[in-house]
């Protein structure tokens, strides 16, 4: 039906630009983590690989790489306790408050994450709200300063931004449960809960995989959360490369560090794409 | 209209009188949704081993009173008593009854063995015995070729015996079957109503089957219960409730009918021009005559018989049988079935003897 | 439809899920409440109770001038994103839904990885581009760099919306004579009406709120959230609070806007959950 020049038009201009703004930039990214920077702050085109060996070698990437993925994982563990209940509840139990239950669930998804960053900031300091409120009930006698500038503080900020973002694909996998399954569990002796366990959780999986993924590859990269919050200890693998194009001027460096974190990402997203494809069975 | 005893059920009508012991009561049970009164007291017995049919059109309410049996819904009054406990107080998961579903409701995860080992399964029964019973319902429903493989590789008529495996599997007092030959093709249908049929006199579980077919009705039937707008209007067998319909809506619904309107006056029935004794009381009067008990020719009808003239309107050609529509002289017409024959005559006598003209009660039109 | 229990065990299941539900909505809510409150706090942004509660912060935000032209930068990149958004990921979800060409998947692909990836390597790619191109970083730089991130969301939306077309009217628009430039403006366009409107808000919506690509490609002009970000590098005052409390109001309305768009689109309430989909 549609003609080739059709396709030509429509397929032509997005693949350039993308080209242009997507794909060669990855190139080029590619090409400074084989070059170097020279004393005088400039970047020397010339080709070696010394930027991956001083990854592989120095211990400070890998510990900060490894300390980055043990805070995703807490993150994603965390955002998916909070939003699997939740996307049940309103799947399930809400009738017809679901609407405006969804509705209050996805508005903090999308209001300005630097705002959100920053209430958690005012909130967990040593003079902060949280602070000052538990001394006042007197819960506390000084100042609890492991709340601000440490992991936990980022852990926090960063499962109240992705709480939500788990919540959605979940809700729409256990929305697609067909009702008549629980019926037939139920005809068939099995009660609620292993009813639950046996034929709703396994159904909503493909969810939970694309909830988890997006939830541990966005908090693996972040930087504003441990910038904000995070202090010395909370250093994140971002802060290491947004330092590397700004103060620590060493682009090539940088260059490298993304490399490597583009190719986790694309890793983690390969295998999530075959575990969600082997888990859905519609 | 439903003879039911304490404990036994007449599961045929003086021709043949066994009974059996009755398994399931539904008393006087109503269900509403909101303003919407979807059941009027429905009061039914099944009996053991039985395989009762709920016919009914589409809002009569059989699905409903299948899913209270099954425990889905709840009636808005009325009991459940299965042997010597009440049903309706017990939890869908544990009522002793499974139900085959409309569209199957397989586990798409799951493969068709372990489809049908799940109820045994929950039950936590040891997996020699889950095993050997799974494999014994395979074999009855020649699924056993394809165990291992996952309900969105099989066809649909596969599906569903599958889905027969798994409720049969776990031997339950009652099947409840939900239209389930609804999405088959028509000549797959006719093959699985035969193989249901002899499936549940091999395991003599009781079946209470829900349709809108009349002929897979009859087909399969031991009894029928035909639900009319939440109420029943006449239980009994097949055969019974083709040849006595208790009213005009039965008479019109199962199978083809001609509707006789008449008043009676002192033992003789006035219908337009034609008269025939009878022994019903004084006033107007609703009689069912099939088709196939008018003869068309006439010379030598007994005196007995009723007759009249009308030409040919219409023919309808049904295979082995033909239908036509005479108008006859008095303005009625009737409808007739022969054998096929290419008679080109347009004028015919018809005849019918007054014992096939069966009386029925109005049926009034409810909302 | 309610799963059908004993009454007993449904009340405590659906009590523990409430409370769950509620205690998370707590959790959601409470740090933006509190910031609310707080920009009215005359005393600062901690301490606890708040008193002396003022508009004076909001005062000082009005006369802020740095600010509001961090805000009409914010604009004039929001808008520009959109449109380059749309230009290039209408077609691009056409192509996805209409046309079979070499190396496809790899394409859907690219123009998804936006989504999922984190924005400082999307930044820095384009970086090290305007870098070995000599182009010189300014809002036009944020511009590309947030249109080319946003496609994804636009072409998710629109293909979204494609699934939903009924083929026919294209077919016989081309049957009644008219020809595909026409038959796109005069039955596509129309008909993807409400999910380009959609895209367009979330477009805009995510371009106001960026920061982690806007960091790296920033010449000398500002955007909001990267003047906030100065600002809270130099130290912490409610006027904060007071712009962030009305950002939060703006988003509020946007996303409101939109989802009640993509209810009227799509009659689900499954909303917003195939851009997730799309990117893991």
């Amino acid at each position: 039906m549609f003609s080739r020049a059709y396709k030509f038009v429509v397929t032509a201009p997005p693949l350039i630009w993308v080209s242009i703004f997507l794909l060669l930039p990855y190139f080029l990214m590619l090409c400074y983590s084989f070059w170097a920077v020279s004393p005088s702050q400039t970047i020397v085109h010339s080709w070696n690989i010394d930027n991956y060996k001083e990854l592989l070698t120095k211990g400070v990437y890998w510990e900060t790489l490894l300390r980055s993925m043990w805070i995703a994982v807490r993150v994603t563990l965390f955002s998916l306790s909070l939003g699997y209940p939740m996307a049940y509840f309103l799947s399930f139990y809400a009738g017809r408050k679901k609407e405006i239950l969804y509705q209050l669930v996805i508005i903090p998804l999308w209001v300005s994450y630097l705002v959100r960053a920053y209430a958690w900031k005012t909130i967990l300091g040593s003079d902060g709200v949280l602070n000052t409120l538990l001394q006042y009930v007197h819960l506390t006698s000084h100042p609890l300063d492991f709340l601000l500038y440490s992991p936990f503080a980022v852990v926090l900020t960063l499962t109240h931004i992705y709480t939500p973002f788990t919540f959605l694909p979940v809700y729409a996998a256990l929305e697609h449960v067909p009702r008549n399954l629980i019926e037939a569990s139920h005809d068939l002796g099995a009660s609620p809960a292993q009813t639950f366990w046996k034929i709703v959780f396994p159904l909503s999986l493909p969810g939970v995989v694309a909830g988890a993924t997006f939830a541990f590859v966005l908090s693996l990269g972040d930087f504003l959360a441990p910038l904000l919050l995070g202090g010395p200890s909370g250093i994140m693998i971002s802060n290491i490369v947004v330092s590397l194009f700004g103060a620590a001027y060493n682009w090539p460096l940088g260059a490298a560090i993304s490399l490597g974190m583009l190719a986790i990402v694309i890793s983690l997203l390969f295998f999530s794409e075959r575990l969600e494809k082997k888990w859905s069975f519609s | 209209m439903n003879p039911s005893s304490a404990t036994t059920t007449e599961a045929a009508t003086p021709e043949s009188a066994i009974t059996k012991p009755t398994l399931l009561r539904i008393r006087n049970v109503a269900k509403s949704f909101g303003r919407n009164l979807v059941l009027r007291d429905i009061s039914l017995n099944v009996a053991e081993g039985e395989f009762l049919t709920i016919l009914g059109e589409s809002g009569s309410g059989k699905t409903t009173l299948l899913r209270i049996v099954a425990g889905f819904e709840s009636a808005t009054s009325g009991e459940l008593w299965m042997g010597k406990e009440r049903l309706d107080s017990q939890s869908p998961y544990r009522r002793r009854v499974n139900t085959v579903f409309q569209n199957y409701a397989l586990f798409p995860h799951l493969t068709v063995e372990e489809n049908v080992a799940y109820g045994l399964r929950v039950a936590k029964r040891p997996p020699q015995e889950i095993q050997q019973r799974v494999a014994e319902a395979l074999d009855k429903v020649k699924m056993t070729a394809h165990a291992t493989k996952k309900p969105s590789k099989i066809s649909g008529g596969q599906q569903q015996r599958v889905a027969l495996a798994r409720a049969l599997v776990n031997r339950p007092e009652l099947l409840l079957l939900d239209e389930p030959l609804s999405a088959l093709d028509a000549n797959l249908r006719r093959q699985m109503q035969v193989e249901l049929k002899s499936l549940q006199r091999e395991v003599g579980i009781a079946f209470l089957f829900v349709t809108h077919d009349q002929e897979e009705a009859m087909v399969m039937s031991d009894r029928i219960a035909l639900l009319r707008s939440g109420e029943l209007e006449q239980v009994a067998t097949p055969r019974r409730i083709y040849s006595h319909p208790a009213t005009a809506y039965v008479a019109q619904f199962i199978g083809y009918t001609n509707l006789l309107k008449g008043d009676v006056r002192d033992g003789i029935v006035r219908c337009g021009t034609l008269s025939w004794p009878t022994s019903l009381p004084n006033g107007p009067a609703l009689f069912s005559l099939r088709p196939e008990n008018i003869r068309i020719g006439g010379v030598d009808s007994p005196p007995s018989e009723v007759r009249v003239r009308g030409h040919l309107l219409q023919r309808a050609f049904h295979g082995a049988t033909e239908l036509i529509r005479v108008e006859c002289s008095n303005g009625l017409v009737l409808t007739a079935r022969t054998q096929s024959a290419d008679s080109k005559t347009s004028e015919l006598e018809l005849a019918f003897s007054p014992e096939q003209a069966i009386p029925v009660r109005e049926s009034p039109e409810r909302s | 439809m309610e799963l059908l229990m004993s009454d007993q065990a449904k009340g405590s299941r659906s009590n523990w899920l409430l409370a769950h539900v509620l205690v998370v909505f707590a959790f959601l809510y409470l740090p933006i409440a509190i910031l609310i409150l707080y920009s009215f706090n005359g005393e600062g942004v901690g301490g606890f109770p708040p008193h002396n509660l003022t508009f004076g912060w909001y005062r000082t935000l009005f006369s802020d001038s740095p600010i509001w032209d961090s805000v009409l930068n914010s604009l004039e990149v929001a808008f520009a994103a959109m449109g380059i958004s749309l230009a290039f990921g209408i077609p691009a979800a056409l192509a996805l839904d209409r046309a079979q060409f070499p190396g496809k998947a790899v394409f859907r692909r690219l123009v998804l990885l936006p989504l999922i990836l984190p924005g400082v390597i999307t930044g820095l790619s384009l970086l090290m581009l305007f870098d070995l191109a000599a182009v010189r970083l300014s809002l036009v730089t944020i511009m590309l760099g947030h249109g080319t991130a946003l496609i994804s969301v636009a072409t998710t939306e629109v293909f979204a919306g494609l699934q939903k077309l009924d083929r026919a009217q294209e077919e016989a628009s081309l049957d009644l004579g008219a020809n595909y430039w026409q038959t796109f403006w005069r039955v596509t366009v129309p008909n993807l009406r409400l999910p380009i409107i959609g895209a367009a808000l979330l477009i805009f919506t995510l371009s106001m709120d960026e920061i982690a690509v806007s960091f790296f490609l920033i010449g000398r002009d500002n955007t909001l959230p990267l003047e906030i970000w100065g600002r809270l590098r130099r130290g912490i005052t409610p006027e904060i609070n007071a712009v962030s409390t009305i950002i939060f109001l703006f988003s509020l309305v946007a996303i409101v806007l939109w989802y009640r768009l993509r209810v009227k689109a799509e009659g689900s309430a499954e909303v917003g959950s195939e851009l997730i989909e799309s990117a893991a």
